[in-house]
């Protein structure tokens, strides 16, 4: 079953940019680990981070497909939260998937203690029909 | 443990485009060429490791490749009902004695000139040319690049498509065009060899290593090309760019800047090389920009620490290369230049100059090379507020990484 594993960020620039070198080499070393240790499992799909949300862009057809501007910058008052970056993960149950989101979840922050960020865990669809 | 599939693997891939070459040649149909080959080569993996390499592993794949053609020609024939086809290949004309060793070397090169050809969008002469000429697989080349297999396959027929439909002719071309033509080869090259140069890290051993591919390829083209004094200076642009590879990361895969690398771990031999290959290409005397940009390469590799590096002469290279190119990551390159001869001051001047520039403008190197400066200027402030808006705009990982390092190592000590 494959999983992917959202991790979203506040508004604004990413709250890791003002922390102290130490705590941001040993931040990084954490997404290193975890990564490392999917990737050795075979669960690991895919692991992607995104550009900060001030490079986003929102595209619209428009009328008729070619109408008015369709490309709007970032970023987008209305929204609350972004998303900062995913992991796609294989695994054998849903536990598993939210093991691995909560070892996500603690990755250390400016002192050390666990940032506890929430990840949202969806069941991403099966593109080929199962065998019966 | 060497394998004996170690062995012929190496082997398949440097017989590949001269097989190629020769198929093309004969039936002119380069799609279907070029499928017949990775058949022929799928089915030597196979069987050489188990019965061992034929005496003539050439001719053994040319005459696999060239019965798949023949009966891929008669199922064709036979489906437009066109007799006479048939009728001409039967007296296995196609099939007749090698005396093409003479073309071999036209053929390799009229090969990578067809899958460079402008006609092709840039990623497509990438996939084509590491496919037909490198004689890799489609699920190797897609593992490279991290797309699924599915999208390489199909950028690569495309590409086939593409030198189809505008008539991409198999022959060398003309004295008049072969300047122009080259020039795209080695950028094909140059492309290939970056991207392995600035792939993040992750699952590497189970990569392709492109660098090492880019500078294969690019030996074959010095070797077809031997008085060429630009296809040496861009293998020598290579061999001094990759000797420094060991160095260039940390074992997280962190970026680390040349001033703080370890020279020691750079590759002696290939810097060695390169410094020959760029010497005699020089002294040829017809100057060009991997000629300039190799030569900038050998002073770095040369010297013993960046205090050390002779940086006017760095800087006199770059003027030249300025002079030779409009491309403002040179007049940025030079800037830094600058600043290291003449102080940050006179560097951050030269950025001034270069920030109106609409082709760098959002551009995170500018922002990068200004913290840098700035910080050597004794302005911290400025200089983390530039290196976190250089982290913004980046869009490689290892790079950011590096960029918001910088800034909190500064805003720790201030």
């Amino acid at each position: 079953m494959k999983y992917i594993l959202m991790m979203n960020t506040q508004k604004g620039p990413y709250q890791h940019e003002s922390w102290p070198e130490k705590a941001w080499k040993a931040h990084l070393a954490y997404w290193g680990t975890l990564n490392a240790q999917l990737e050795a499992s075979g669960e690991l799909v895919s692991v992607e981070g995104l550009t900060a949300p001030d490079q986003a862009k929102r595209v619209y057809a428009g009328k008729d497909g070619k109408d008015g501007k369709p490309i709007t910058d970032g970023v987008f008052p209305e929204t609350k939260e972004f998303l900062a970056g995913y992991w796609i993960v294989d695994v054998e149950s849903a536990e598993r998937a939210y093991a691995i989101a909560a070892q996500a979840s603690a990755a250390p922050g400016p002192g050390g203690q666990p940032l506890n960020m929430p990840l949202e865990v969806r069941e991403v669809m099966q593109s080929a029909a199962r065998d019966l | 443990m060497e394998t004996r599939t170690d062995r012929v693997e190496p082997l398949l891939r440097e017989l590949a485009p001269r097989v190629l070459g020769s198929i093309v040649r004969r039936f002119r149909d380069f799609a279907a060429c070029e499928d017949a080959i990775q058949e022929a080569l799928l089915a030597a993996a196979t069987h050489w490791p188990r019965e061992g390499v034929p005496d003539d592993p050439r001719a053994w794949l040319i005459r696999v490749a060239a019965r798949r053609m023949t009966d891929h020609i008669r199922s064709e024939a036979a489906r437009r009902r066109r007799e006479e086809v048939t009728a001409s290949l039967d007296d296995d004309a196609a099939l007749a004695p090698d005396d093409d060793r003479a073309h071999e070397r036209d053929d390799s090169l009229a090969l990578l000139f067809m899958c460079c050809h402008p006609a092709l969008t840039t990623s497509s002469a990438i996939a084509l040319t590491l496919r037909a000429v490198g004689g890799l697989t489609s699920a190797e080349i897609a593992r490279a690049f991290l797309v699924p297999e599915a999208t390489m396959a199909q950028r690569i027929s495309r590409a086939k498509q593409s030198i189809q439909e505008s008539n991409v002719p198999f022959e060398l071309p003309t004295p008049q065009e072969s300047g122009q033509r080259l020039v795209a080869v080695m950028h094909v090259l140059y492309l290939i060899f970056s991207e392995g140069y600035t792939a993040s890290s992750g699952s590497e051993l189970q990569r392709v290593d492109l660098s090492a591919e880019a500078i294969r390829l690019a030996r074959m083209l010095q070797s077809l090309l031997p008085q060429d004094s630009e296809v040496q200076g861009l293998l020598a642009l290579m061999l001094l760019t990759d000797a420094r590879r060991a160095a260039r990361s940390g074992p997280a895969g962190e970026l680390i800047s040349l001033d703080q690398q370890d020279r020691g771990a750079w590759d002696r031999t290939a810097i060695a090389e390169g410094v020959a290959l760029v010497s005699a290409a020089l002294s040829k005397g017809s100057v060009g920009a991997y000629q300039l940009q190799a030569a900038i390469a050998a002073v770095h590799d040369e010297a013993a620490s960046t205090a050390a590096t002779d940086w006017a002469q760095i800087l006199a290279l770059y003027s030249l290369l300025q002079r030779m190119s409009d491309n403002p990551m040179v007049a940025l390159n030079h800037a830094i230049a600058t600043a290291m001869v003449r102080g940050p001051e006179a560097g951050l001047k030269a950025i001034d100059a270069l920030a109106s520039d609409p082709r760098l403008a959002g551009s995170h190197r500018l922002d990068a090379v200004r913290a840098h400066l700035l910080e050597r200027a004794g302005q911290p402030g400025a200089a983390i507020e530039h290196y976190r808006r250089a982290a913004a705009r980046t869009s490689s990982t290892p790079e950011r990484n590096y960029l918001l390092t910088q800034a909190a190592r500064l805003n720790d000590s201030s």
